[in-house]
């Protein structure tokens, strides 16, 4: 959990680390974040990208065998049995239209198809639009909300926005804490991260947020919540609560309901998706610790799986690394170009 | 949204049914089906190969003339196959040391390493009383250490403190030389998440390792945890001598398809499964029954222990009391049965655990089912003691009275009471047989079997 505080903690104890980790890549500083988020997303790219690079090189030709492969390589990628098949059918439409012989071609027409489907995912979050622009997190546990407000509140800073912290998880132990540490550390505000311990009403502290960042002119409210599983029926009427709140406190709020989710789960992630946005419907997602694992694929079932009356809740920001910078809006051609290493 | 896979195993069975006889041709559709099932619960890709492969081989070794229908002859042994590679039985925690017993916990971030340790301390304490010393090695993440510390707290055990400035092996040796000198029976030792490809992350925790020379090691994981699973459990397994494996969020509907993929991947046993946030929500792994239960055979076994646990004894007493006594069923005992209901842990608990349920269920009938029973309970609060008690009292007007203070229409009244009427006939036919008789009722009601 919270990993990306391993490089934020102070200063000298961190460096060893850090550089024993960035060996291969020098100079993290200044290296553009096209680059990073390769970085980021390499075992990814190395599972979509290498088998399908080897694929080629064994496979002149499209027979059945490529098709297979193909398949085996989207599945341990998360892509999901459905968008699977949907990918594989839309490929395999597409070569006989266009009558495609060599693999070569197949992984063009494969990119193209990714794009066209994850293009849909590109919405970028414009705070600008009220002020304050309350932001409130939600997720199951341990996703990393709490380790992506600090870097979101860090991100917004760096363009000059006022940014509040509602310390909104009362139920975790030491979770106001930890929001508290690191706005003291960075400094920025935190509403609530005095509490005694653990209970409380995650609402009124939210609610006291939003009144004092009017009160003080800020621009950003980013509010915390408890991590919380969708079959916990209680805790998500809770959160449904938390928003009522929100809405009491600025009748236009919250202005972004983000659902973080951990690019380690799997297919639950669509489930997780589904129960939050029911419950107080999601309008972006970010999708956290995409690096240093196998996925990334899940953002194609994500894509492929949404309501039809409406376009899919847009991927706001992916996390490719513990740095403070390496939470990325999302991208979906630099996504997809980094899923095939190029 | 997604059909779990006892879902689509029901489907698998629903399928193979009415067919005279197991073909290799149609043994191949339902494996597809299993395969396809396996793959929506995230079970690794390996894994399922692997597993389909067995699968197919036994089921065509396998006399057809043996089993009833050809759907329980396969899922027979999609089952028998499936707790094998789940492990045979629940393996408890070793204790087998000189003292302290140390156990260490690794797992990547958000796995629920912090909220585990404090779970342990509640199981140990109910297994033996030990005394019990936790320490954290999280020098990372702000307030790691404090949120141990609380977790302790609430768990009533020792804590050994550290400063984020420590270097953790340094406070891995400071917390076991204390626990050396005060006597304690098990040192538990929380660490950071940590990413399977982070080696600096990796070396420390073997470091860690060495110098602690822990008799039990394990590896934390998520059931929500897709395909990498596999590559994780890999990596650990092959930096750690693991000893066992605590699967978390099983109280999710995720299936536990990371459970396969860990447990095919290192052959280290699942010892815990994690059920909730509070303290209290650890439960010893049976393979057998999470095999039961991802096959759709349902958790009736758990089910049965967790009635005895939380059944208030007593109010089951007196409605059975009631029952041989000739003496009516009433609101009163009606109210009573809800409660207790409520206790077991809400009906979508409770449908989990019921075989073939799950299937004609949705999550939103349950949620709806829920609050219907909350209303329930509002509109039998809202009548007088005699009225529960003699329910053909209400006429008109008392219905009105009772509407208007449970805040519901005289429909919903009139509905309770033909819902009543019901319960108060199958109690009636139930007779003295109790819960385990009245699960193998409904369990030769529901279909799948």
């Amino acid at each position: 959990m919270f990993g990306f505080f391993k490089s934020s903690k102070e200063p000298p104890p961190a460096t060893d680390q850090a550089e024993a980790q960035a060996a291969p890549a020098p100079e993290q500083a200044k290296t553009g974040w096209a680059e990073r988020l390769k970085v980021g997303l390499s075992k990814t790219r190395k599972v979509l990208n290498t088998p399908v690079g080897d694929l080629f090189r064994r496979h002149a030709h499209i027979d059945e065998d490529v098709y297979e492969e193909l398949e085996t390589i989207l599945l341990t990628a998360d892509v999901g049995v459905d968008a699977t098949q949907y990918l594989l059918d839309a490929l395999r439409r597409k070569v006989k239209q266009d009558k495609l012989t060599e693999t070569g071609q197949l992984r063009d027409t494969l990119r193209a198809i990714l794009l066209e489907l994850l293009a849909p995912l590109e919405r970028p979050l414009d705070i600008d639009t009220a002020r304050p622009f309350v932001i409130m997190l939600a997720g199951v546990n341990g996703a990393g909300k709490t380790t992506t407000i600090g870097k979101l509140a860090k991100r917004f800073q760096g363009e000059g926005k006022h940014v509040l912290l509602a310390a909104g998880d009362t139920f975790r132990a030491a979770a106001r804490e930890q929001l508290a540490v690191w706005g003291e550390r960075n400094n920025v505000e935190v509403i609530g991260g005095q509490g005694e311990g653990t209970g409380g009403d995650p609402a009124a502290v939210i609610y006291d947020a939003i009144h004092s960042a009017r009160a003080r002119g800020i621009d950003v409210v980013l509010a915390d919540t408890a991590g919380r599983l969708p079959t916990q029926m209680h805790l998500m009427d809770e959160i449904r609560k938390v928003k009522r709140v929100i809405q009491k406190a600025d009748p236009a709020g919250p202005q972004e309901v983000l659902l973080v989710l951990d690019a380690n789960t799997g297919q639950n992630a669509l489930a997780q998706i589904k129960a939050f946005d029911e419950a107080i419907g999601v309008t972006g997602l970010v999708l956290t610790k995409l690096d240093g694992t196998a996925k990334g694929g899940v953002i194609a079932a994500l894509a492929h799986r949404h309501a039809p009356s409406r376009p899919p809740v847009p991927v706001r920001f992916i996390g490719v690394g513990e740095g403070l910078d390496d939470l990325q809006p999302f991208r979906a051609a630099e996504f997809v170009d980094a899923l095939f290493g190029e | 949204m997604f059909d779990n896979l006892t879902q689509r195993l029901g489907k698998v069975v629903k399928n193979l049914r009415g067919q005279g006889r197991l073909t290799e041709e149609n043994i191949q559709d339902a494996l597809r089906e299993v395969r396809v099932a396996l793959l929506e619960a995230d079970v690794a890709l390996p894994v399922v190969k692997d597993f389909i492969a067995k699968v197919r081989e036994k089921a065509l070794g396998t006399e057809v003339l043996q089993s009833l229908t050809p759907g329980q002859m396969l899922i027979g042994v999609v089952h028998k196959e499936l707790a094998a590679l789940m492990g045979e039985h629940a393996v408890p925690l070793s204790f087998a040391s000189q003292p302290p017993a140390v156990i260490l916990m690794a797992g990547l971030q958000g796995a629920g390493k912090t909220t585990t340790c404090g779970k342990l301390v509640r199981v140990i304490r109910q297994q033996g009383k030990k005394k019990i010393l936790t320490v954290s090695c999280d020098v990372y993440r702000p307030a790691a250490i404090e949120q141990l510390k609380t977790v302790t707290a609430q768990a009533e055990a020792d804590f050994f403190p550290s400063e984020p400035n420590q270097k953790p092996e340094d406070i891995a040796r400071a917390a076991l030389d204390y626990a050396k000198r005060h006597f304690h029976d098990v040192l538990i030792v929380d660490t950071a998440g940590r990413l399977h490809i982070d080696e600096a992350m990796m070396a420390e925790i073997k470091a860690l390792h060495a110098a602690l020379q822990p008799v039990e090691t394990l590896f934390v994981v998520d059931a929500m945890q897709g395909q990498d699973a596999v590559n994780t459990a890999r990596a650990f397994n092959d930096a750690l001598p693991l000893t066992g494996v605590v699967l978390t969020k099983l109280d999710g509907d995720a299936r536990g398809g990371a459970a396969l993929s860990v447990r095919h991947i290192t052959g280290k046993p699942i010892k815990f499964a994690g059920v909730g946030e509070k303290l209290g929500g650890i439960e010893v792994f049976h393979p057998e029954r999470m095999a039961s239960r991802i096959l759709g055979m349902g958790d009736v076994l758990s089910l049965i222990e967790e009635a005895q646990q939380a059944v208030d004894h007593q109010e089951a007493l007196k409605t059975v009391q009631k029952l041989k006594s000739g003496k009516g069923f009433d609101l009163e005992d009606f109210k009573s049965q809800i409660q207790q209901m409520k206790k077991l842990g809400g009906l979508s608990s409770l449908v989990d655990k019921l075989p073939g349920a799950g299937g004609k269920m949705g999550a939103d009938d349950l949620a709806q089912g829920e609050k219907q029973m909350r209303r329930v309970e509002g509109i039998i609060n809202s009548m007088t003691p005699e009225e529960r008690r003699k329910p053909e009292l209400l006429k008109a007007s008392r219905k009105r009275r009772i509407a208007t203070g449970a805040g519901v229409s005289v429909q919903e009244v009139n509905r309770l009471l033909t819902q009543f009427e019901q319960a108060r006939k199958m109690m009636k036919s139930l007779g003295k047989g109790g819960l385990s008789k009245m699960m193998r009722g409904m369990k030769g009601m529901l279909p799948g079997m």
